[in-house]
């Protein structure tokens, strides 16, 4: 492989790597709060790129809008699947919850199958992010720059309002433990709510980028993409920001540098992720920066 | 009651079950026989799953994987060598897969005890992590496995799977592998094995001072479990003739899982009785995807709209109702008479 081809694959790889760690925030805080594995996470991110398809296609709204309207309705998505399907099994076993998040994938999934149907949608194009940029042999779409800065802004602002924000040293109390921030007077399920709707609204903006980098979007286009980024989510550490991030962009390296290096391998690439995944949890189950969780007796 | 004359009712009760069976294969016609074997298989999957989740308290999400393992197995037993020559067109099938061949029981046998030995291996691993890590560690193997056998070309035929299978498992197959996983797991879980894994269910810290080897208990019972997920894999594999990869996908663990969510966790009559509801609404519930005129009126069909009904049925149950739809009852002839007694002393 010449260095022109691996610089191309670098920056492919830091564009799905960042795409990954953007879906996996929204799993690492919710287990981070919860302790619940948000199977339905994969699912919002397919709604964010649903929305702003219709949002451009159907409502015909520029691109700024669709997007803004796209983070909105997912984020208030996330709100409404937090508040029916998971807020009332707050007592229960925590098991319960995470059958009640695979109930609501599958609703999710097949209710957009029969709203939208299983044919593939085109997502229109934006010119702008698609031409091909030439430097020397070195060809790269404008996308896969933008789209590692846009996250990584996103990540700053997250990390900006966990430290710095009343709701962010909230939300880090209620994963230290929730009994004793409520009786401090926090007022829990509207953090929780909160944490939902962060969560989302970086899923859809990851599912508007991912659309325009790969477009075509149909009901399933989350299951995978949501699977990988909660293996990202633990591979640096469940509960920790930074270390989904990080894990989001080991996956992406991974991923893409395996097939770039060994083609023979290109058809197990979807396996990468699962090894990796009970890799770590056999040697390392906290991941990267993640915090023992010790068993209450 | 003595135990004597609970044997000879069991025996009754299935010799009038067999009877039916018997009426039905001569009278019913295909598509319900066909419901009827599907309830079979269904019921050995659910209770394989109900025995590592409802009782041992192990989330496991990896039964599509253990089904595919027995599926195949099973399918590269049955198909005769030259039809399996044959059918291999992206590679040719490699030895000794091309001549293996052995009788129906044998290679059911063979596919259980292949799913249990992977069953075993994985849970070397993954049996130390609690909960929610062990469901997604197990859905990570069960797609570790999908995707091997894309790629194993020689010995899977990959993407094309195989095709053609012998249709061996018919009522009587089908119903002697589903009493016999009853029998084994009621057998099982009524003797002090049974009431060790139900401790390490509801307190597996508790468990262990109590001086139970939890970690061994844990593996039995996972092995046991994918080795009755293996068995359903190859009676579905022999029932429906075509197996491919694609086939045992999330979708598939799921519905199962709805099964035993929906009859009750750790209640073998509410598995039993989750698979016949559930398999009956499966099939029932089509009209929906279907068009539908009622005089003038056309209600046109939607595609999909099953798997919505469905998931918000297991939504339903686990928010309102998480002993399922029969309340955890366990159905014995002592607690039979007790109520026929009872409702005779009312009269």
């Amino acid at each position: 492989m010449n260095s022109d081809m691996f610089i191309q694959h670098f920056f492919n790889a830091l564009m799905l790597g960042s795409l990954y760690g953007l879906i996996a925030i929204g799993y690492t805080m919710v287990y981070g709060i919860l302790r619940l594995i948000n199977f339905a996470h994969g699912d919002i991110f397919m709604l964010g790129s649903y929305f702003v398809f219709f949002g451009v296609t159907a409502f015909h709204m520029p691109w700024w809008a669709a997007a803004l309207f796209s983070i909105v309705a997912t984020a208030a998505t996330g709100i409404m699947v937090d508040r029916v399907a998971y807020r009332p099994l707050r007592e229960a076993p925590r098991i319960s919850a995470l059958i009640s998040a695979i109930g609501v994938s599958f609703f999710i999934e097949n209710m957009c199958l029969v709203l939208f149907t299983g044919v593939p949608k085109p997502m229109p194009r934006l010119e702008a992010l698609v031409q091909v940029l030439q430097f020397g042999n070195i060809r790269i779409l404008p996308l896969t720059l933008i789209v590692p800065v846009v996250s990584f802004l996103l990540v700053a602002g997250l990390l900006w309002m966990l430290y710095r924000t009343k709701p962010g040293l909230a939300m880090r109390a209620i994963s230290k433990d929730i009994e004793t921030t409520r009786l401090m007077g926090v007022k829990v399920n509207r953090i929780i709510a909160l944490t939902f709707a962060i969560g989302s609204a970086l899923a859809a903006a990851a599912g508007i980028m991912w659309a325009l980098r790969y477009p075509q979007i149909n009901p399933f286009m989350g299951v995978m993409p949501g699977f990988k980024a909660f293996i990202a989510a633990v591979f640096g550490g469940i509960g920790s920001v930074q270390g989904a991030m990080i894990g989001g962009l080991i996956l992406g390296f991974m991923e893409i540098m395996i097939v770039a290096f060994f083609p023979a391998l290109s058809g197990y690439r979807d396996a990468f992720a699962f090894i990796l995944l009970i890799l770590i949890l056999f040697v390392k189950p906290t991941g990267l920066m993640g915090e023992k969780l010790e068993d209450k007796i | 009651m003595k135990h004597s004359t609970k044997i000879i009712l069991n025996i009754a009760l299935i010799a009038c079950f067999g009877v039916f069976l018997f009426w039905a294969q001569g009278n019913l016609d295909g598509y319900k026989v066909q419901i009827l074997n599907l309830i079979a298989v269904n019921t050995i999957l659910a209770l394989s799953l109900n025995l590592i989740y409802g009782y041992t308290g192990m989330f496991s999400l990896g039964h599509a994987g253990f089904m595919a393992i027995g599926a195949y197995v099973c399918a590269i037993l049955i198909l005769p060598a030259a039809q399996k020559e044959m059918m291999y067109i992206l590679e040719p099938v490699i030895w000794p897969f091309s001549v293996m061949h052995a009788p129906f029981f044998a290679a059911v046998l063979a596919a259980g005890l292949v799913a249990a030995l992977l069953g075993l291996l994985i849970a070397l691993p993954v049996l130390r992590l609690g909960g929610d890590y062990l469901g997604i560690a197990t859905l990570g193997f069960a797609e570790i496995i999908r995707i091997v056998f894309t790629n194993i070309t020689p010995i899977t035929n990959g993407a094309l799977g195989l095709k053609g299978i012998p249709a061996y498992a018919n009522l009587p197959w089908n119903f002697f592998w589903c009493i016999l996983t009853i029998y084994v797991i009621v057998k099982l879980l009524s003797s002090n094995f049974g009431n060790c894994l139900r401790a390490i269910r509801d307190d597996e810290v508790a468990a262990k001072a109590m001086g139970i080897n939890t970690f061994r208990c844990k593996a039995i019972s996972f092995a046991v479990g994918a080795f009755f997920a293996g068995v359903g894999g190859a009676l579905m594999g022999s029932l429906i003739t075509t197996i491919d990869p694609k086939m045992f996908n999330f979708q598939l663990t799921f519905n199962i899982l709805m099964i035993v969510v929906v009859g009750g966790l750790g209640s073998i009559t509410g598995s039993v009785i989750g698979a016949v509801v559930i398999t009956i609404l499966l099939e029932w519930l089509r009209f929906v995807e279907y068009t539908v005129e009622i005089g003038s009126f056309v209600i046109p069909g939607v595609p999909g709209m099953r798997m919505v009904i469905f998931s918000l049925v297991l939504l339903l149950i686990i928010l309102y109702r998480r002993e399922g739809i029969i309340g955890g009852y366990e159905f014995s002839w002592d607690d039979l008479v007790k109520r026929v007694n009872a409702r005779r002393g009312r009269k």
